[in-house]
């Protein structure tokens, strides 16, 4: 049961196998028992899960089941909910409770899903492997002494290790994808303006989309139906996006006539051999089941990790100047005037990365700089995602690794943040495009699980879904898990 | 050497929504203080802008009303800085492409000189919230009630050359303003506040340094704060200094300005475009539409006023004030449309001034058009003289009686009987027999001796008209 994906949960939940309480209590007896180990979940509130599994059950049998009913799903502690605190790892958070529930949370909690607490990520979802946290670090299910990735570290870490079935991440630049593929689960990116972001505390605006992390494919298909959608309190949120049948895109069993791209720059000699090895294996994989694999380039790719640390941390220092001490968060002691509180609620709250991106955004959009770094960076952007416009005249999906490495060891890059910003090289391009990217399982290298990514074309998910289904179908990666987390929570 | 000035002006004025900018909060003015705000404007985490399409409509129609070009493809920025009434830590503005480019200004000097006066762009921003830091405790409060209030700023050409030109381009645009009902323009509630860019030069040469003037919201501080201004910067220079571009502001109690930061101190905004909105598009259709909807503005209606009614020019320039007075105005003529300059007569001149001395204006008026049009029939037909008329109009601010009622109640209907006035006149002559003989003797001047005996015989009811006309011949002999 609690390496069980979603959809076969929910098939014992409809079959009256089993009830919602009975599943919530599973997972909460797990959390109890694995949590120390993986410091996945920074909140949580048994109390409240049971009560919204009893509801659940009673609204099963009073009106049937909704989309997600009676499903446990944990989200990322990005996401403002009005139960519980919210605080995004973040010290400067430290006693915010949002007044208001993130709108795809609404959409969980209306399609019956079981919000089971608040997962561990970096700082505002700064950081590709959780370390930045103020709550200390994850770790990866596969190996404790390694990290999970980031910054969607702890719902990884959780679904991994099944303390929760699902989850939800979010992904700026591969938070969701990157963290997926080092613990050897499925993720999925949606669309830039698929997916609301109201009530997802903002890091970089312009990339910044929630998504579900998950199990299986399906599992990934059944989350993304329930929180896409338009919502018309976000702007950036599109009203006319293509409507996509998201579990009929999961019924996909080949991939005959399928053309994948395999961009010659996410092959290269700086990534790991054994990684490289795993991806290639896969896309033979992907041959025998009939797809075509065309050798494509994305002239642009090597500027898009640069472009992305220009923008990303641009919009963030103007998203996090509202963390003032003014209204909310964390305020310092006895401020002298206006500056020392200021100066020192924000010394104290904010971790060294946060404040290392807030000095970089505030550096590249200052006068003098603009036009060579924001300015720039814009146009890069724009010629990677024609990049994409143009591969995608030639191709149906292009596969890609989803890390150019497999987990690497807690502490080991934390004094580089250079070389911790290239473990996001090839899922960064994706956001600065806006396209779909979905991470799963492809096999192992190091005894770690390696992710095997597929882009698609924007608002064209459903491609990327039916590859993954179909590779998953001829493999079978998203089935294993950690052994030293086999036993039930209730026995360990 | 003469000095030549150089004005630039910055108006911060507020559109009058129902709701603010980006969120559903109420943007009514002088309510208890955070009672009108929201997780948006109160800059909670995750909470995202939506465009209230309101503001950028009457923004649109403003842009038409002074002949500008609109941007169908706008965009919004960020304007970051720390202060804690701005929630969010930044400002949404537009800073590269504004929706509204170019357009202009006429205005007709004191003198009859008429200068165009060009506007430079008018973008839309949201308002700071209100910081008060005295009498409470040594503790500064914060309102943010009107946090994320729309405002158009409108940014002139630095065309003006004195202050009087100044406040004639303020006063232009702050009647067109109102008569497009974009924002209620109540410089006391700050919702048309003006920042002045001032400098000197001498004629024919470039630019001088600016200073700012800023936030002021009074037609008479402005005017005062531009003069002090100019002179303090040509002292200054005819001293040997130099003047330095800063940012002032004026003291209206001191009667002068004095610096709030240097340039050294400057802010640097880190301006860059506002990822939670797209860009605002509009279509020309829409822009259209709008256009089609425009109210008619001071300058067409003073033009149809003389034209049309055949006002004088001072006239239809105060009746074409402001929206209101014109229409009271014509509504006032289609009541009494036998006599348009009689209706302007009596509205500028006789109504407006009750008006003021009650302290009331045309909306609290106790007089309507309908009734001030009741007591014109009468002054046009001759039932009551204009002498009368006056005096009615003063009882009829004060009773809710027509003035045919009064009239009758009064007894005031005029005596246009030519039997009755010749009756008065012949009493009149029999007991002043001198002046008859002296009036026969060639005393012209005596004619308004004997008007004033027989208007006062009379007791003010005869027709004056007649009464000249009856004498003169009776006196004759």
């Amino acid at each position: 049961m609690p390496f069980s994906s979603l959809s076969d949960i929910q098939n014992r939940l409809n079959s009256g196998q089993t009830t919602a309480v009975e599943v919530a209590q599973l997972y909460l007896d797990r959390i109890l028992a694995f949590n120390d180990k993986l410091n996945a979940f920074v909140h949580l509130d048994a109390a409240d899960v049971l009560a919204q599994a009893e509801a659940s059950d009673a609204y099963r049998a009073k009106h049937g089941a909704r989309a997600l009913e009676g499903l446990p799903i944990a989200v990322k502690d990005i996401f403002c909910t009005q139960d519980g605190p919210t605080r995004c790892c973040s010290n400067i958070l430290e006693d915010f409770h949002a007044p208001y529930d993130a709108h795809v949370i609404s959409q969980l909690k209306e399609a019956g899903a079981i919000l089971v607490g608040k997962t561990n990520m970096d700082e505002f979802a700064m950081g590709s492997s959780n370390e930045t946290s103020a709550f200390g670090p994850c770790c990866n299910p596969w190996d404790t002494d390694r990290i999970p990735g980031g910054s969607s570290g702890g719902s990884a870490a959780a679904v991994a290790a099944a303390l929760t079935p699902a989850a939800l991440g979010t992904d700026t630049g591969g938070s969701i994808r990157q963290p997926a593929a080092l613990t050897g689960i499925t993720g999925l990116k949606p669309t830039y303006g698929r997916v609301s972001r109201r009530g997802i505390i903002a890091f970089a605006s312009s990339l910044d989309q929630a998504g579900p992390m998950t199990r299986n494919v399906k599992d990934t298909a059944m989350i993304t139906a329930a929180i896409v959608g338009h919502d018309a309190a976000d702007a950036t949120s599109v009203a006319d996006a293509p409507i996509i049948d998201w579990l009929a895109a999961c019924e996909a069993q080949d991939m005959k006539g399928l053309k994948i791209g395999k961009p010659k720059e996410y092959f290269i000699d700086g990534m790991d051999a054994e990684v490289r090895q795993t991806v290639e294996d896969a896309l033979k994989k992907c041959q025998d089941l009939g797809a075509e694999i065309i050798d494509i380039s994305l002239p642009h790719t090597e500027y898009a990790v640069a472009a992305y640390y220009v923008i990303a941390p641009s919009e963030a220092s103007a998203n996090l100047s509202r963390y003032d001490s003014v209204r909310f968060g964390h305020r310092c002691d006895n401020p002298e005037d206006l500056l020392d509180m200021y100066t020192r609620s924000r010394d104290e709250g904010f971790g060294s990365e946060v404040k290392r991106r807030i000095l970089t955004g505030a550096f590249t959009l200052s006068s003098g700089y603009y036009d060579a770094y924001y300015l720039k960076a814009q146009k890069v952007r724009t010629l990677i995602q024609q990049d994409f416009i143009q591969a995608f005249e030639q191709v149906d999906v292009i596969a890609t690794p989803t890390s150019p490495i497999s987990a690497f060891k807690l502490g080991e890059k934390t004094d580089d943040p250079l070389t911790m910003y290239l473990s996001d090289i090839y899922t960064i391009a994706v956001n600065l495009a806006g396209l779909p990217g979905l991470s799963q399982p492809c096999g192992f290298a190091q005894n770690l699980p390696v992710g095997l990514q597929w882009i698609g074309p924007a608002w064209r998910e459903e491609t990327i879904i039916s590859a993954a289904s179909a590779y998953e179908f001829a493999t079978d990666w998203s089935t294993q898990h950690p052994a030293e987390f086999n036993a039930n929570g209730g026995e360990s | 050497m003469s000095w030549e000035t150089v004005i630039g002006l910055e108006v911060h004025c507020q559109i009058n929504t129902d709701t603010k900018a980006f969120c559903g909060c109420s943007t009514e003015f002088g309510a208890e203080p955070n009672s009108q705000t929201c997780p948006v404007c109160l800059g909670m985490p995750g909470q995202l802008p939506v465009l209230n399409t309101v503001a950028a409509d009457k923004s649109i129609l403003t842009g038409l009303a002074i002949d500008a070009h609109i941007n169908l493809e706008s965009k919004f920025d960020r304007k970051n800085y720390f202060y804690p009434d701005l929630p969010k830590g930044y400002q949404i503005t537009q800073f590269t492409v504004p929706i509204v480019e170019g357009g202009h200004i006429d205005i007709t000097s004191k003198d009859g000189v008429k200068k165009r006066l060009g506007v430079t762009r008018i973008h839309m921003e949201e308002d700071a919230g209100k910081s008060m830091h005295e009498g409470l405790d040594a503790v500064s409060h914060i309102d943010l009630n009107r946090s994320g209030i729309p405002l158009m700023e409108i940014v002139s050409e630095p065309d003006m050359r004195s202050a009087d030109e100044a406040i004639a381009y303020l006063k232009q645009l702050h009647q067109v303003i109102r008569f497009l009902g974009v924002s209620g323009a109540d410089m006391e509630k700050g919702q048309f506040r003006c920042d002045a860019n001032v400098s000197v030069r001498r004629p024919g040469e470039p630019f001088g340094t600016r200073t700012e003037m800023k936030n002021m919201n009074s037609f008479r501080f402005i005017k005062q704060a531009i003069e002090f201004e100019v002179n303090r910067q040509i002292e200054l220079i005819e001293d040997g200094g130099e003047v330095v571009q800063q940012s002032r502001l004026w003291d209206s109690v001191k009667n002068e300005s004095r610096p709030m930061r240097s340039k050294e101190e400057a802010h640097d905004y880190r301006y860059f475009p506002e990822p939670d909105l797209p860009p605002l598009r509009v279509t020309q259709e829409h822009v259209d539409a709008i256009r089609a909807g425009m109210p008619e503005l001071p300058g067409q209606l003073r033009q149809r006023f003389e034209t049309d009614y055949g006002l004088s020019p001072y006239d239809a320039d105060v009746l074409s004030q402001t929206r209101e007075t014109s229409e009271w105005y014509e509504s006032l003529v289609a009541a009494h449309p036998a006599d348009p300059k009689r209706c302007a007569n009596w509205m500028a001149n006789e109504l407006l001034g009750r008006l003021k001395e009650a302290g009331k204006d045309l909306a609290s008026s106790p007089v309507s058009a309908q009734r001030l049009a009741g007591l014109l029939d009468r002054v046009g037909d001759n039932t009551i003289s204009g002498k009368s008329a006056k005096d009615i109009l003063d009882e009829m601010m004060v009773s809710n009686d027509d003035a045919d009622s009064i009239i009758e109640a009064k007894g005031l209907k005029q005596v246009s009987d030519t039997g009755a006035i010749d009756a008065i006149i012949h009493e009149v002559m029999q007991a002043n027999p001198n002046q008859v003989a002296g009036y026969r003797g060639g005393k012209d001047k005596l004619m308004g001796f004997f008007v004033g005996q027989v208007m006062k015989a009379s007791r003010g009811k005869a027709n004056p008209g007649m009464v000249n006309q009856r004498l003169a011949e009776l006196l004759k002999g």
